[in-house]
């Protein structure tokens, strides 16, 4: 009779801490749920059916689109959208490491304004942003003219509607979303750590590369992450910096769903960033475990 | 006493955060080989201290400076960074790197001095051996016990054959009985290594037990500098007689050979010619208990508030009325009044310790 006691001792704590978290969880679940895990079971689905003639789908089994992904003209969208993610990925770190660290380093005060300042730009709307830079680029533009004035150039060069300016939007669009977590991992790490370098002998250019970066890594990785799947995936910066001939990934799949009504291609090129997405996060998450040594924590603990 | 010149000078070392004084004019000496305590309660500046030795603080004013390698002229410490010092820190939180395993964290500093590799080799399987790691050589400091992880620490520092090993709290992390094999552990360590030690603690037996000489802390200045004996024997005044030991105080007016307190006049040795506000230092070894009668001339009068049976020896805890600490008494064998009794103290007036108290 007395094991069907809900009172007794460590069951019912445990099952009031489930009801707790269900509780607080709940809200967040149900909304990734809804909005989130359906549309990509859906767009799953999609992929393996055909297209309807107007948009929609057409239900008869198909591998055709994936067999269709691999045509050399989309294989051809695919590279140029990895160079061009990829580039971007590369000066947002090669930028946004410094500041972070810059940020970091600053009076507890000061702090906050940077990381206030990093963010401001996502205040205002991101077409008018990505707008400002088609007058800063255009041949009669600030930055051709002052080329033009200072004698580096002696008539304007075509910066804007290049791959170029793509990157130029793109890392200026994304470099907040590696600032803030590279910030945070570089505040988070023990500053005794690279003092305990330092007097072991390790110089201050020593220290960072064998301490400070290693162990900042986890972070770097989450900031490459947030700008290069977003970066593959836009199509706004694109289009009006590069001026439609520049096409990636991102251009391609608005393409399928809103102009030549391929649903289950576009279902099929959204599956496979959304892969990539997977992919990534779990190479990230691998590796922070790794350079913490957690790995087995779980036995360890025993 | 020897006249050899001192490894590390600090003199006149001051620092301050804004408002707090973490070091007031600092002086001291650390010898050749001594095994050398900073013993201070938490706050009073014995890391700002050691860091600043380290190179990781830079004092406002005052100047360090170390023996050569060549033993004769001195260096200025203030003036070298942190990895040129020819001095290992090793953490109060240890400082471990999270992704090196144990060999490569204690290889570390070895590579840095840019040594062979088959020396390095070597001699971090001899620290290995030492410490006690050599089958944790390969495990990650996140799957280390706490006095494991205190070890890495300590192989990590000593390998380097530092001429000052600098320790912060070494052993506070780590729970009574692994302290106490540690502490015969670090003074081992130190006669096998030969290197000086400077070790930082906020517990007086700690110090107690391990250092050859002490400098006793509070707020910033050094209250005293002394071996453990001397500390206990003849504190340098009121704060060192009440930190170190455990002794009561009681709180009066000297003259040239008598102490008032509490409405009483007792006999008192006062070699200093103390007078006006002082106080007088009672060891529990010190005080005898005593009947309350005239024949038994006590002292100060008070009950027993409780008794402790050690084994070879106990203490009685006395409360006197006017008097604000407790009185304690110690003697061999077994207790020999009860809680609740009236008893009579009295006490050698040649032990207690007479010092002024600074308005
Ligand atoms: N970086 C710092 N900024 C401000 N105050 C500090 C800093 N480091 C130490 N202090 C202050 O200086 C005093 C001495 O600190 P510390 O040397 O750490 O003492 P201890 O090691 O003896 O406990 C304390 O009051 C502490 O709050
Ligand atoms: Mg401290």
């Amino acid at each position: 009779m007395s094991t069907t006691t809900p009172t007794s001792g460590r069951g019912a704590a445990r099952r009031r801490a489930l009801i707790g978290r269900t509780v607080f969880a709940g809200p967040g679940l149900i909304y990734i749920t809804a909005f989130m895990a359906i549309p990509v079971l859906l767009v799953l689905v999609y992929s393996f059916f055909q297209r309807g003639r107007f948009g929609g789908i057409v239900w008869e089994f198909t591998f055709d689109n994936y067999v269709r992904a691999f045509e050399p003209v989309y294989i051809q969208v695919f590279s140029n959208s990895l160079v061009i993610a990829g580039t971007t990925t590369l000066l947002a770190l090669l930028i946004g490491y410094p500041t972070a660290y810059a940020i970091a380093k600053l009076p507890a005060r000061w702090r906050t304004v940077a990381l206030v300042m990093v963010v401001l730009p996502f205040w205002t709307n991101f077409l008018i942003r990505t707008y400002a830079w088609i007058i800063l680029l255009n041949s009669e533009g600030p930055i051709n003219s002052s080329l033009v004035d200072a004698g580096i150039i002696s008539a304007p060069i075509g910066l804007l509607y290049t791959p170029g300016a793509v990157i130029v939007g793109l890392v200026y669009a994304y470099l907040p979303l590696v600032i803030l977590p590279v910030y945070a991992s570089i505040e988070r790490l023990d500053r005794q750590l690279v003092e305990a370098a330092g007097n072991l002998g390790a110089s201050r250019a020593r220290a960072f590369f064998d301490v400070t970066l290693p162990l900042t890594l986890p972070g770097v990785m989450i900031g490459a992450i947030f700008v290069f799947v977003p970066s593959l995936g836009n199509f706004v910066v694109p289009e009006l910096l590069g001026g439609g001939k520049t096409v990636m990934v991102g251009n391609l799949i608005r393409d399928q769903f809103l102009e030549a009504r391929d649903w289950p291609f576009g279902a099929v090129l959204a599956l496979f960033v959304i892969s990539l997405l997977v992919i990534l996060f779990a190479m990230q998450a691998a590796i922070s475990r790794r350079i913490n040594g957690t790995g087995k924590r779980m036995s360890s603990r025993a | 006493m020897t006249l050899e010149t001192p490894l590390l000078t600090i003199t006149g070392v001051s620092k301050a955060y804004g408002d707090v004084v973490a070091l007031d004019n600092v002086s001291l000496n650390i010898r050749q080989n001594e095994f050398f305590a900073l013993l201070g309660p938490s706050g009073c500046g014995k890391t700002t201290l050691l860091r600043s030795i380290a190179g990781f603080e830079d004092p406002d004013v005052g100047s360090i400076s170390i023996l050569g390698p060549d033993s004769s002229t001195p260096i200025n410490l203030l003036a070298l960074p942190p990895n040129k010092r020819p001095v290992n820190l090793m953490f109060q939180s240890y400082a471990l790197f999270p992704h090196m395993n144990v060999r490569k964290n204690i290889m570390y500093g070895l590579q840095r001095e840019g040594l062979s590799k088959e020396e390095i080799a070597q001699r971090v399987e001899e620290v290995l051996v030492t410490t006690g790691l050599t089958d944790k050589a390969s495990v990650r400091p996140a799957q280390l016990s706490g006095g494991q992880r205190q070890r890495v620490a300590l192989a990590r520092a000593i390998v380097k054959r530092p001429r000052l090993l600098l320790l912060d709290e070494p052993l506070s992390a780590l729970d009574r009985k692994v302290r106490a094999e540690m502490q015969i552990e670090l003074k081992r360590l130190q006669h096998e290594v030969g290197i000086t030690f400077v070790v930082v603690t906020h517990d007086q037996e700690e110090a107690m037990s391990m250092a050859d000489r002490i400098a006793v802390m509070h707020e910033g200045r050094v209250q005293q500098i002394a071996d453990p004996v001397t500390l206990y024997a003849q504190p340098a005044n009121v704060f060192v007689a009440d930190f170190i030991g455990s002794g009561s105080l009681l709180h009066g007016t000297a003259s040239e050979s008598s102490f008032s307190a509490y409405g009483s006049t007792f006999p008192c040795h006062n070699p200093d010619h103390i007078s006006g506000g002082a106080v007088l230092v009672l060891r529990p070894e010190d005080v005898r208990v005593t009947g309350v009668t005239s024949t038994d001339n006590p002292l100060l009068v008070g009950t027993i508030i409780e008794t402790h049976f050690y084994g070879g020896s106990s203490s009685t805890s006395v409360r006197v009325p006017e008097v604000e600490d407790v009185i304690v008494a110690s003697h061999p064998g077994a207790p020999q009044h009860h809680v609740g009794d009236q008893v009579g103290l009295s006490w050698d007036p040649q032990t207690a310790v007479l010092l002024q108290v600074h308005p």
